[in-house]
């Protein structure tokens, strides 16, 4: 999840600004006036109004200091913003859902903030190809509720689905639990418009589903984190709503039996497979203060919990291979407890998932790590950071839950009953986790992405100079002024990397 | 004790149904077992659970398609000791298999293949039919007390408490001696997860099949479905910016205040 970062000094008037580069200026009051006659939806600072929850983030890390929400209505409102922004030298910040995690949506001082909300228009649905097309302010629950009417669904399932926005799922290259199954943002894209900095509109929209005709652009825009161009419409796949579910909770006793069942998972249920998510006993001890845990070893919490959902077109098919996994899975000693819920109960097995994030966020401060590493890493670096946590006074909790089918890791450290940082527990576990990850050739920033929180470890722990050097290189052919995201994504002008 | 749980087939809760030429669209649905049979379910485990009720055996009987297997199964899997299905492929949905030959067949199988039943429980309704009949005619025929709407079963000397919800309360049913048919509500228990030791179990369980002709009960449809059609789709609401324009649409548009 969200890696911590040094904290962001907060410029409290315009006078203050220090500009990003040479090139960007502070919006003044002539701009806002034209910005408000060029996208009339939008709204400004003033007495009555404030932007608050467009400037701060959900976690409670960022804020910025944004005195207008532009909130374009068409395309062609957005074409008119970028292209007044570029050039006069504005930094903008696109906006969809700010559900994000590392500060991506939230501005750095006062750039003008550019949100989608209003592009919420559904637009077609094919239900014979499966293909939607929508707006890209569209929240991502309509879109399961609508598509669910033709026996479809989205392919990305996140638990911020009430309030995150489809165009900010794309910019960010969201992951999710059916990351599995259904594949990423970038195999379920199948068209894009786009808005250029300099005003252009780009229309990358297509039902086609094969089509080798040219550089593929729109997968530049996907994972961009709104750096390159601002995402207004969207066409995707959505696979066919599958008759059968199970879900199944499981418990283990070590984390190689983890592995283990997981291995079986895949060998026994094959293509029926959808979700492998886990949760160990630091994380169910918390969440078990708010939600009942359908497993327990007598009083105690099992050391880890699996969750494991298929999904397929016939039920006795999948319940059959299902119950082969688990009598298998059983015998084998990897399963030592496990339930199967009834449909009306599937929902509430995956809250228990869910709620990993907001009860723990609830209990103290939070150092969040979002990482990927190979299976056989995947538990190792836990038990070294407890070790590393060991001499610190006080409770520290280490608590771990994941896409463990991805290889993908959301590790927290919590001080419960403490809400404010401590550098030196932040100093113990940075850049130690950092580097890590890197020795064991997995990633700093798994689906979180890196915003204003990862941009500067982009050249020291992820990828090389020469990459690094092209991404500056199209961020520059796409937006030589650089207006969009100033500071964010890319390793900071400042910034040694 | 020997206690009967009927379950029911039915299209799940959660899907957003569509109706087509003949009624409702049945193809690729997902179908579950109904919630309020589980909910019998779990009453019938938790007395045979309870050494008091000294129950012998629980069977679940189910009507319907070569599919309702595997609700038995779910039942099995729960603690159902036995399961029954009969079999046939009319539709079960009101559409053509109706509440009176459903009661008619229960009581079949409690005259001639289950001779020694106690107590029948079965769900309030079943969320597709939403009719609530089985359990009182199959009462009706059998002669049997019936307490619907069941929110608490107590035994009670050789018979039963029971307390039902309804609109203006609850009330409290004394029934003096077993059989008796008791469909259950809500409030009733919270069903239980499936272990996975009674999973596994649950496959050895014995399943018995048989046709719903073999019974000599009369089948056809007694109230016949003249027209099914959705209910009308509700207007989109739309979002204001601000009290004045709310205002002024709750005055000029929807008419509400003056």
């Amino acid at each position: 999840m969200l890696s911590r970062c040094k904290p962001r000094t907060l410029f409290k008037s315009a006078h203050a600004y220090r500009a990003f580069s040479s090139l960007l200026r502070s919006p003044i009051t002539k701009d806002y006036a034209e910005l408000v006659r060029r996208a009339p939806a939008s709204i400004v600072v003033d007495d009555s109004k404030d932007l608050e929850k467009y400037n701060s983030d959900w976690t409670g890390q960022y804020k910025g200091n944004s005195r207008i929400v532009c909130r374009p209505q068409s395309t062609e409102e957005v074409a008119s913003i970028l292209e007044y922004c570029s050039r006069e030298k504005i930094g903008i910040v696109p906006q969809a859902g700010n559900t994000g995690v590392v500060g991506g949506s939230i501005p750095i001082n006062d750039e003008v903030i550019l949100s989608v909300e209003r592009l919420n228009e559904i637009h077609s649905f094919d239900d014979i190809n499966g293909i939607i097309q929508c707006g890209a302010g569209c929240v991502l629950q309509t879109l399961q509720a609508k598509v669910a009417n033709w026996n479809h669904l989205v392919p990305i399932d996140l638990g911020s689905k009430g309030t995150c926005m489809i165009g900010g799922n794309v910019a960010t290259n969201a992951g999710g639990q059916y990351y599995y199954r259904f594949g990423s943002i970038h195999a379920n894209i199948i068209g894009l418009e786009v808005v250029l900095p300099n005003g252009t509109i780009l229309d990358l929209m297509s039902t086609n589903r094969k089509d080798n005709t040219g550089y593929d652009l729109k997968h530049l825009f996907v994972g961009a984190e709104g750096t390159l161009g601002v995402i207004t419409k969207v066409a995707l796949n959505c696979p066919r709503l599958p008759s059968a579910r199970n879900v199944a909770f499981l418990a283990c006793n070590s984390f190689e039996s983890v592995c283990q069942t997981l291995s079986l998972a895949k060998e026994k249920l094959g293509e029926v497979l959808a979700a492998f998510e886990f949760m160990d006993k630091q994380v169910l001890d918390q969440v078990a203060s708010e939600k009942t845990i359908p497993l327990t070893d007598g009083k105690k919490n099992h050391n880890f919990c699996i969750l494991v959902e298929t999904l397929g077109s016939d039920r006795e098919h999948d319940m059959e291979k299902l119950e082969s996994f688990l009598e298998q899975a059983t015998d084998a000693g990897h399963v030592v407890d496990g339930i199967l819920a009834q449909d009306t109960r599937q929902v509430s097995i995956w809250e228990i998932r869910e709620s990993c994030n907001p009860i723990i966020k609830s209990k103290g401060y939070n150092y969040k790590y979002d990482i990927s590493l190979p299976l056989s890493e995947y538990y190792s670096i836990v038990e070294e950071m407890r070790e590393r946590l060991l001499p610190f006074k006080g409770d520290i909790v280490v608590a771990n839950w994941g896409h463990v089918i991805d290889g993908n890791l959301h590790l927290n450290v919590i001080t419960p009953g403490k809400f404010e940082v401590d550098i030196q527990i932040k100093n113990s576990i940075e850049p130690f986790i950092f580097e890590y990850v890197v020795a064991k050739g997995g990633s700093i920033s798994a689906e979180h992405g890196l915003g204003q929180c990862k941009n500067n470890y982009l050249g020291k722990y992820a990828k090389s100079k020469a990459a690094v050097a092209v991404m500056r290189s199209l961020k520059d052919s796409f937006d030589p002024n650089g207006i969009l995201n100033p500071q964010k994504f890319l390793p900071s002008s400042n910034s040694k990397n | 004790m020997k206690i009967l749980v009927g379950v029911k087939r039915v299209v799940d809760y959660a899907v957003k149904v569509r109706v087509g030429a003949d009624g409702v669209n049945l193809k690729n649905v997902k179908m579950s077992l109904n919630p309020f049979c589980e909910i019998a379910v779990e009453e019938a485990v938790k007395l045979k659970e309870n050494k008091a009720a000294n129950v012998s055996e629980v069977v679940a009987l189910s009507v319907g398609p070569k599919q309702c297997q595997e609700t038995l199964r779910t039942a099995l899997a729960m603690g159902c000791d036995r399961g029954i299905h009969i079999s046939t492929d009319l539709r079960t949905d009101y559409m053509e298999l109706q509440s009176d030959a459903v009661a008619k067949l229960f009581q079949k199988v409690i005259e001639e293949k289950e001779k020694d039943i106690h107590l029948v429980l079965v769900g309030k309704q079943a969320i597709d039919s939403d009719c609530g009949q089985v359990g009182p005619a199959l009462a009706g025929y059998m002669s049997w007390p019936q307490c619907t709407f069941a929110s608490k079963v107590d035994l009670d000397g050789d018979g039963l408490l029971v307390e039902r919800e309804t609109d203006s309360g609850t009330e409290t049913i004394k029934v003096p001696k077993l059989p008796a048919v008791v469909t259950c509500d809500l409030r009733l228990n919270t069903p239980r997860y499936a272990t996975l030791p009674n999973i596994m179990k649950a496959k050895k369980k014995k399943v018995d099949t048989y046709k719903a002709e073999e019974f000599g009960v009369d089948l056809e449809v007694k109230n016949k479905v003249l027209e099914v059609y959705e209910p009308p789709s509700r207007k989109e609401g739309i979002l204001v910016d601000d009290v004045d324009t709310l205002i002024d649409k709750l005055r000029n548009e929807a008419s509400v205040i003056q």
